[in-house]
């Protein structure tokens, strides 16, 4: 990499790091931070990110609003979650690091950008003196750089304008840190190469920037040592890096391929889901039709129509969209029509927190649509999961001729782990067979179709779409008569109707609910959702400290798995980590009369590991001293 | 304007469904769904290639009554339905049908954006200017200062003029009809039928207990020389008994002329197909309400790009470019790695 001879420093192994790199939102820490991602998942590390940025695109330059950040964690063991505490904090101007600081672990590593603390960014982050030199950082390990200066300095000799030479300092951030944790250089060279096609000066700008930035690492007379990371004992097999949305628009497009039904995806731009859509609109090689439509409920409204011409149909949202399309999902179980339906949750009410994950769409899911209104809920666990949950929901919902939510949240979407890539062949077939021919008789013995003549094992009607002759029907929202499906306003009729479209939803195969841990504890954490990664690594602390916990994870929320109610009777205490107010815990309650117990938080951030472990142990401990 | 080209393979009764149609006694809707039962065999279309999609409303019941594929949907969204049913099943025949609460209250924004996009659907807005099936309350298409029941002092609204909303969204095709007139009816819906994209078509539809005799002023027989003001393409507007009456563009606004007075290369030549839409919106707006001259039939109908098939054209174009579909392809995409 350099022609001056090199520094013969030690180089140490460890086992993870966790690292966080912040700056300014338009300081490309996004890019940085899925660049150092991609290095490692190639180098065989287990895995895992937390990108966190504000709602605003371009908050002022230097203030605490418009800080962005990417949390990365790189181990040699298996992990669940992208670490509590970073270990390392790149900090690119005062504002990233005043708005980051306390996150970063004692004793931890902070590599600032010594440049942009000049006192017109010092005032905008809001410091008083500056914390380079007042004591502020003496908890911690610092190592200032003048980040601007050697990137424009680097540049110069490529004719980029001083101004434009200054974008490429994530570039010298990524090659410094690309040092520190002996990443190769040439998958990052690739990488600029490809992702700035046909613009030159960008290429040697960045490429320029990259390799001050390692080489600074390298000459630099500041740094102790430099560390290394070994593999994760993976699985075996062939792996890719993949967050929770395009895991989910990969499962849809795939269930489309698995169901031989073309796929449709009404949409409407809402954070943290608009980039199911983008990804959708790649693959219309797939014979996906991806429509954005002028809102929410006709985005919904367009799937609804899709389904009835016999697609493989999808709506995605985030809550406030869930809320526009409750009355077009309530015509979908009345209409009993297949579709899917992507809720990224986001933290609220209102607007909320849009960037930021909650769990508190739940009970809306189960319940936010007027009168009687039942349909299936799933939740995938972890960003890789979010490829299975949405081949899971369109099985269902073609099997059982209903709507299906899917509640995935701003973490997942946006959080990113090694995937090992299922076997093509092996991904189940959950095609199902359109209404071809009548199915039943009138009075004179010719033969007629009964639009909502149900299958006795699945209670499913059947599926004739338009232009299959002889099959002509009409469906709407008016109380249909079983069977005929003509309007009928019979009192015994609407009892029944009620009854069935439940029985239906109740009876959705779903699997059992495992245990994971210890099966045989006083304790166990139940959870559904995101937090499995934080639920399953606290399980593993406690265990480690010689507590024995069991750890219950719901992935289907509607219907909940049959053996719920036994399993968690088996335990003397049973705790519920959930982003919201307990959503889980009052339909666990209501439904199974056992006293499972809250561990809650809604503050836009993601459990962490020592959070659920301290709920929990509180709660182990109780369970021991009584 | 009978197509002779299409032999029928159905009857007018092959399109009647067996549900009992109803709506109260004497109502326009009647009329207007035995001109579509009357139309159909016609077109060379099959019951089972059609679909009749609706919102909410008196109109919106109108798919139970055919004997095709049928949605009854919820209040206002029938635009939103039928787009992602077009763009599913471009083979489709679909038909959108809904009144004036429907479609330019709860539901004007579909409506305005499926017209700009100009996806292949049939939008037939049944206006009664009044909510029937809510029992009587001033709709978007009611007159100003209207006494309802939730108007008692009249109502305060401005009213949409449906053209004039259509051709704003910059509908392809733009029409209107009355619920007195069978075969101008039938003409005009088979027009729409022909049209390569997203065709509106207003009926005048009465109501007879809520808001009755509204269109009198111009669709009954005596007064239909004197205020319906016929538009066919390429000729000169006029009308009257004698075509004593004519159109005439006056800087921009359309004038009812004597026709004696002018010249009559003075008289507006009617040009459906006029790109711009200036023309047809200064048409549109010609009448203040039913009881002035007022013009039907097609003010509209001009090319543009229909929406499905350019969506399915966007499909052909990536298989060509991406290659067919390939699941490990795609799982692949973002580059991986071997443990």
């Amino acid at each position: 990499m350099t022609d001056t001879a090199s520094r013969e420093l030690p180089l140490q192994e460890i086992d993870e790091v966790i690292i966080r790199f912040a700056g300014d939102s338009g300081d490309g820490m996004q890019l940085t931070g899925d660049q150092f991602t991609s290095i490692s998942a190639a180098l065989g590390n287990d895995l895992s990110t937390l990108p966190e940025f504000p709602a605003e695109i371009r908050a002022p330059q230097g203030t605490l609003a418009g800080v962005s950040a990417f949390q990365v964690r790189i181990s040699d063991f298996d992990i669940t979650t992208p670490g509590d505490a970073p270990t390392v904090l790149v900090a690119m101007n005062p504002a990233a690091l005043k708005a980051q600081l306390h996150n970063l672990a004692q004793g931890g590593a902070l590599i600032l950008n010594t440049d942009a603390f000049n006192d017109r960014n010092l005032e905008k982050a809001g410091y008083s003196s500056n914390p380079l030199d007042d004591g502020t950082l003496d908890d911690y390990r610092s190592y200032p750089v003048p980040m601007s200066q050697i990137t424009r300095d680097a540049v110069a000799e490529h004719g980029v304008k001083p101004r434009d030479a200054e974008r490429s300092k994530n570039f010298f951030a990524l090659g410094l840190i690309s040092w520190m944790y002996t990443r190769p250089v040439e998958p990052t060279l690739e990488f600029i190469n490809t992702k700035f096609r046909g613009r030159e000066q960008v290429i040697n700008a960045n490429t320029a920037a990259f390799k001050a930035g390692y080489n600074f690492g390298e000459t630099a007379e500041i740094f102790e040592a430099h560390y290394e990371v070994k593999p994760a004992p993976l699985a075996p097999g062939e792996y890719t890096n993949v967050n929770g949305n395009t895991a989910l628009a990969w499962g849809c497009v795939v269930a489309g391929q698995l169901a031989r039904l073309p796929v449709f995806l009404g949409s409407y731009p809402i954070t943290p889901a608009s980039d199911i859509l983008h990804e959708m609109s790649l693959k219309k090689n797939f014979g996906v039709r991806t429509f954005q439509a002028e809102d929410e409920i006709a985005a919904a409204a367009s799937a609804v129509g899709a389904a009835f011409g016999g697609a493989l149909a999808f709506t995605s949202t985030s809550g406030p969209g869930l809320a526009l399309k409750g009355e077009t999902l309530s015509l979908a179980v009345s209409l009993e029509l297949p579709m899917v339906v992507l809720d990224i949750q986001r933290g609220g009410p209102s607007t909320g927190l849009p960037t930021k994950p909650e769990q508190a769409d739940l009970m809306m899911a189960m319940y936010g649509r007027h009168s009687e209104s039942p349909l299936p809920v799933v939740a995938p666990r972890s960003p890789a999961d979010c490829f299975d949950i949405a081949i899971e929901a369109s099985r269902i919902a073609l099997k059982y001729r209903t709507p299906v939510i899917v509640l995935s949240d701003g973490y997942l979407a946006n959080s990113s782990e090694p995937w090992l890539l299922p076997d093509v062949d092996e991904l189940p077939d959950i095609g199902v067979d359109f209404a071809t021919d009548f199915n039943g008789t009138n009075e004179d013995g010719d033969g007629i179709f009964l639009p909502y003549l149900r299958d006795p094992d699945t209670l499913a009607r059947p599926w004739a779409i338009p232009g299959t002759p002889g099959l002509m029907h009409r469906v709407g929202g008016i109380e249909k008569e079983d069977g005929t499906g003509n309007i009928s306003y019979e009192p015994e009729n609407h009892q029944l109707m009620i009854d069935l479209r439940q029985a239906k939803v109740d009876g959705v195969d779903v699997p059992d609910v495992e245990v994971a841990g210890d099966a045989g504890a006083d304790l166990a954490v139940l959870g559904w959702g995101s937090t499995w990664g934080a639920i399953d690594a606290a399980a593993g602390r406690l265990r480690e400290a010689g507590f024995e916990v069991a750890h219950v994870h719901l992935r289907h929320l509607n219907p909940l798995p049959a053996n719920l109610g036994d399993v968690l009777r088996r335990y003397r205490a049973v705790v519920c980590p959930e982003m919201n107010k307990g959503q889980l815990c009052d339909l666990v309650r209501a439904k199974y009369l056992i006293d499972v117990e809250h561990i809650g938080k809604i503050d836009g951030v993601p459990f962490t590991t020592g959070e659920v472990t301290a709920g929990v142990r509180k709660r182990l401990e109780e369970l021991a001293g009584s | 304007m009978t197509d002779t080209s299409i032999t029928p393979t159905t009857q007018p009764g092959d399109w009647a469904s067996d549900q009992e149609v109803r709506w109260c006694p004497g109502c326009g809707d009647y009329s207007i769904l035995t001109a579509m039962r009357m139309l159909m065999p016609s077109l060379g279309t099959e019951p089972h290639n059609t679909v009749f999609v609706s919102g909410i409303g008196c109109a919106a019941r109108f798919p139970y009554y055919m004997n095709s594929y049928g949605v009854h949907g919820i209040h206002g969204r029938a635009p939103a339905i039928a787009t992602g049913l077009a763009m599913a099943r471009p083979d489709l025949d679909v038909w959108v049908i809904g009144g004036d609460g429907d479609m330019l209250s709860i539901g004007g924004n579909h409506l305005i954006h499926a017209l700009r996009r100009n996806v292949k659907i049939k939008v037939l807005l049944f206006n009664n200017q009044i909510y029937g099936l809510t029992k009587g309350q001033f709709s978007p298409t009611s007159e100003i200062g209207k006494v309802t029941k939730s108007s008692p002092m009249g109502s305060l609204d401005a009213p949409f003029n449906p053209l004039a909303v259509a051709l704003g969204a910059e509908a392809s095709f733009v029409a209107r009809t009355h619920d007195m007139d069978r075969q101008h009816m039938m003409d005009t819906f088979r027009r729409a039928h022909e049209h390569d994209g997203a065709a509106f078509v207003e009926v005048f539809q009465n109501c007879n207990v809520f808001n009755d005799g509204a269109f009198e002023g111009v669709t009954k027989k005596q007064n239909r020389d004197a205020n319906l003001i016929p538009l066919t393409h390429g000729e000169p507007i006029r009308f009257g008994a004698d075509g004593e009456f004519g159109v005439v563009d006056e800087s921009g606004c359309a004038r009812v002329v004597h026709t004696a007075d002018v010249s009559t290369d003075e008289l507006l030549t009617h040009d459906e197909t006029k790109h711009d839409p200036s023309t047809a919106f200064m048409l549109a707006r010609l009448a203040r309400g039913p009881f002035e001259p007022t013009p039907v039939g097609v003010f509209r109908a001009v090319r543009r790009s229909e929406y499905a098939m350019a969506s399915t054209r966007q499909l052909a174009a990536a298989q060509q470019k991406q290659g067919a579909a390939d699941i490990a392809q795609l799982l692949r995409s973002r580059g991986t790695w071997y443990v």
